[in-house]
């Protein structure tokens, strides 16, 4: 425990020195990890990880959990749309850069087993690294930032069928036990195929649980209403995603990577994101701080010309492709090479596979070693070549001629969110669905939910309130925030983190009564309906005319009572400001009432007294005048 | 939505056989001293639909493929309403561009209201003399009235000519009574296929008295 806490103390420190220093220098946060892992890791400080496996254990949990978070972003649907790029620029990539890598391989005189495993390990990029600082310097969205997405997609993908296959180019004999993987692997000595069969019986497992038992699970968790076992139930679905994994020998990212696709289709996806995106956000330092802290400097200092050959031919070569692919598919140079910049690092993966790999006797040690010190080193470099394409490249690309094509609109993010879907919400909800405008719900009951699930609606389960998942609602880019959740207490929270948050969306909210109009009219939005106002008004019509009264006398007599009650509303929102007390308790109600009722009595006359079609004065002057008119 | 507002704006149909639908366009009938009079000189009349648009629409949302069936229903069709702006009231107006469908009322294939006959019973302030050339108005009331005319012309409808009551501001109980039994004369008589529009075509107004024993 004291040394668990040291450790994270470490580490929080390492984060909390380096990164704002890396941020101001204008490095990135990644590359701030990244140093911060060196300073405190065996060849630096000294302070943790004397032994690497350890560091790199913790890694893992970063990755799979940032994979997880990847496979929630990732539709199938999405995934569809985006097949053209993902296919052909991610397979290109991967095959390309594979034998652009095995080719020099083969003719040092390795198996060519052993260089087409090599290639493919090594065409991977970094997810963590490529997106977290296109993001960060808001170039996810531009058409390289979309390229580069694409492609780590297809990588991400492409790793399923490489561990299913790598056992298949196995020519080493396995001699090692397990090299601190913990819990001890079942299929170490399995023969290769039925190695490869595992493999998939355990993917599809993951595939199955995640429709069948994840979602009606969640659904029971969601019906407690307790948030806290919300997380708990997140976290124990990784986790033991991770442990099913490792048991079977497989990557525990790539598990949680696909438990993420399969449930980015389910209504828990935007609570199960907000729930783990701190721990992600935590966790992936962590990763690129262990990176940092695993680079083998002995390695380097031992064999300096080898490793820095090494790491300079395969960014070399991987960037050669990247820019061939971009040039080739019509994208102009400055991007391309943004493209190129962003995917010249060898990935995590690689730590996966290559650990794979030796494990199942495809690569002997002596290659993966190197290449493992390769892969971080590689990943250091990211941050730095794309800091030298944002200082020499970016400058020339906006003083050049063409301006950059606007990114294709891979969102598709609703133009408006409900929050609440109940009898109030779902009506306003249907109406815009009814006329192709697509709407975004997040409501909290998990029945409902399931319901609405079921006709095809788009709705997640979720607290409106949150910051979180208001963003990853969208309403940073949404128009319109329709608040219809029935508790007032609610609905004035989610009115007012909306607002402080996300100054340009306007805001509808529902009001119970009088009291809570007048708190939502403080607060300047653009329109508040109290939920029974028009019902019962309508009532009051119908009564009308039942009494007798011509259909469309009523409708115009309802017409001015409402505009008279929504002005003396707004006036006594401002007024009310004036007096020392709110109206809260249920005697000031009353008197509230009774003041509504004295107003109305004031106005009574001129509510009778419709001026519209009025001819007694015209019938006056035509009695008067000798020319009658009109 | 609507169903629940269903039953109070049902209209009034005299049974299968009803033949004239008398569309009553008037916004504020409690104001009225004549139309509301007239129309109520027509409830009750076998084979005469009476169907007050602003009550039935009091929001102006007409139901067109319901008033579409009503008009297939009934031969003859009359517009009751008065005189504003030298116009039928918004409602009216509102029915006509909602109800008269392309392809349905005109057009090529508008079939639906040929050879129905089209009358207009109509209110007005000014008097009689106020509509003639040189008189206030300037022209005569059939002027004022080209575009309704029009309208059933092109519905392949068959426009009689209408039932008006002028000077309105100084009619008196015994006058508007009178007027009543007139209206009421005149649409029964309509009912009951006593209106040959040839023979009435040439007049500038139709009362019942045209008409001959």
């Amino acid at each position: 425990m004291g040394s668990m806490l040291a450790q994270a103390f470490v580490y929080l420190v390492a984060a909390l020195v380096v990164v704002p220093f890396a941020r101001w220098a204008g490095l990135g946060s990644v590359l701030g990890y990244l140093l911060g892992g060196v300073l405190i890791g065996p060849f630096g400080l000294g302070l943790v990880g004397e032994e690497g496996a350890d560091v790199m254990h913790f890694a893992e949990f970063g990755v799979v959990m940032m994979l997880f978070l990847v496979g929630l972003e990732l539709e199938p649907e999405r995934l569809w749309r985006l097949r053209g790029p993902i296919l052909g620029l991610g397979g290109l990539q991967v095959v390309g850069t594979a034998a652009a890598l095995a080719l020099p391989a083969l003719a040092f005189g390795l198996p060519w087993q052993q260089a087409v495993a090599l290639g493919l390990v090594l065409a991977m990029s970094s997810t963590a690294i490529a997106l977290q600082s296109l993001a960060e310097k808001q170039l996810l969205k531009t058409d390289a930032g979309q390229k580069s997405f694409s492609v780590l997609l297809f990588q991400d993908i492409a790793v399923i069928p490489m561990l299913a296959g790598f056992p298949l180019l196995a020519t080493v004999a396995v001699t090692a036990a397990d090299d601190g993987h913990g819990g001890g692997s079942i299929v170490d000595h399995l023969l290769p195929w039925a190695h490869a069969g595992v493999v998939l019986a355990a993917i599809l497992g993951v595939i199955g649980a995640g429709r069948f038992l994840v979602r009606p699970a969640l659904r029971l968790i969601a019906r407690s209403g307790l948030r806290e076992m919300f997380t708990a139930a997140s976290l124990v679905l990784v986790i033991g995603v991770t442990l099913l994994m490792t048991t079977v020998g497989l990557s525990p990212a790539l598990g949680t990577f696909l438990a993420g696709v399969v449930l980015a289709n389910s209504e828990y996806r935007h609570e199960l994101e907000s729930d783990i995106e701190p721990f992600k956000g935590l966790l992936l330092g962590l990763f690129f701080l262990a990176v940092g802290a695993s680079i083998d400097f002995g390695l380097l200092v031992e064999r300096p010309g080898v490793i820095v050959g090494l790491l300079v031919g395969v960014m070399a070569v991987k960037a050669g492709v990247l820019v061939a692919l971009a040039r080739g598919s019509g994208t102009p140079l400055g991007p391309s090479l943004l493209f190129a910049a962003a995917l010249c690092q060898v990935g995590e993966f690689a730590f996966v596979l290559l650990s794979f790999t030796e494990r199942g006797g495809v690569l002997p040690p002596e290659i993966t070693r190197p290449m493992v010190a390769v892969t971080a080193l590689s990943m250091a470099m990211s941050p730095l070549v794309l800091a030298l394409w944002e200082r020499a490249i970016a400058p020339r690309m906006r003083a050049g001629a063409g301006p950059e094509r606007e990114a294709d609109a891979v969102d598709e993010e609703n133009a408006v969110i409900i929050a609440g879907y109940g009898r109030f919400g779902q009506i306003a909800g249907r109406l815009l669905r009814s006329v192709g405008h697509g709407v975004t719900v997040l409501d909290v009951d998990a029945d409902q939910v399931e319901v609405l699930r079921r006709f095809g609606q788009k709705v997640y389960y979720g607290d409106g309130s949150r910051l979180d998942l208001l963003r990853a609602a969208g309403a940073g880019r949404a128009k319109l925030l329709i608040v219809a959740v029935d508790e007032p207490a609610k609905a004035l929270e989610i009115v007012h983190t909306a607002r402080r948050h996300f100054p340009g969306l306007k805001i509808l909210a529902r009001a119970r009564g009088r009291a809570e109009a007048y708190e939502l009219l403080d607060l300047g939005i653009e329109g508040v309906y109290r939920e029974t106002y028009d019902t019962s008004l309508r009532v009051g019509v119908d009564a009308l005319r039942l009494l007798g009264w011509h259909g469309h006398r009523a409708v115009r007599a309802a017409r001015t009572f409402r505009r008279y009650d929504e002005d003396g509303l707004a006036e006594m929102a401002r007024l009310r400001h004036d007096q020392a007390a709110l109206v809260t308790t249920a005697r000031e109600r009353i008197r509230e009432l009774e003041e509504i009722l004295q107003a109305d009595q004031a106005e009574a006359k001129e509510l009778q007294a419709d001026p519209g079609w009025d001819a007694d004065g015209l019938r006056a002057a035509a009695q008067a005048a000798p020319r009658p008119e009109r | 939505m609507r169903a629940d507002a269903m039953s109070l704006t049902e209209p009034p149909f005299a049974g299968a056989e009803s033949r004239v639908l008398v569309l009553l366009a008037h916004p504020a009938l409690h104001k009225s001293r004549v139309n509301r009079r007239l129309a109520d000189a027509l409830r009750g009349l076998d084979g005469v639909t009476l169907h007050d648009l602003y009550d039935a629409y009091p929001d102006f949302d007409i139901d067109v493929r319901r008033e579409q069936a009503l008009l297939l229903a009934h031969p003859i069709v009359v517009w009751q309403h008065p005189l504003y702006w030298y116009s039928t009231p918004a409602m009216l107006k509102e029915w006509q561009d909602l109800v008269l469908e392309f392809d349905w009322a005109y057009g090529p294939r508008g079939r639906a209201l040929e050879g129905k006959l089209l009358l207009q019973g109509i209110t007005t302030g000014g008097r009689a003399d106020a509509y003639q050339p040189g008189g206030f108005n300037e022209r005569d009331l059939r002027g004022y009235l080209v575009p309704a005319e029009r309208t059933a012309r092109l519905c392949r409808m068959t426009y009689l000519p209408p039932f008006v009551t002028f000077g309105t501001h100084r009619m008196d109980e015994a006058a508007i009574v009178a007027r009543a039994a007139d209206w009421r004369a005149l649409v029964v008589a309509l009912r009951d296929g006593r209106v040959d529009p040839a023979r009435v075509a040439a007049l500038a107004t139709l009362e019942a008295t045209d008409l001959g024993a």
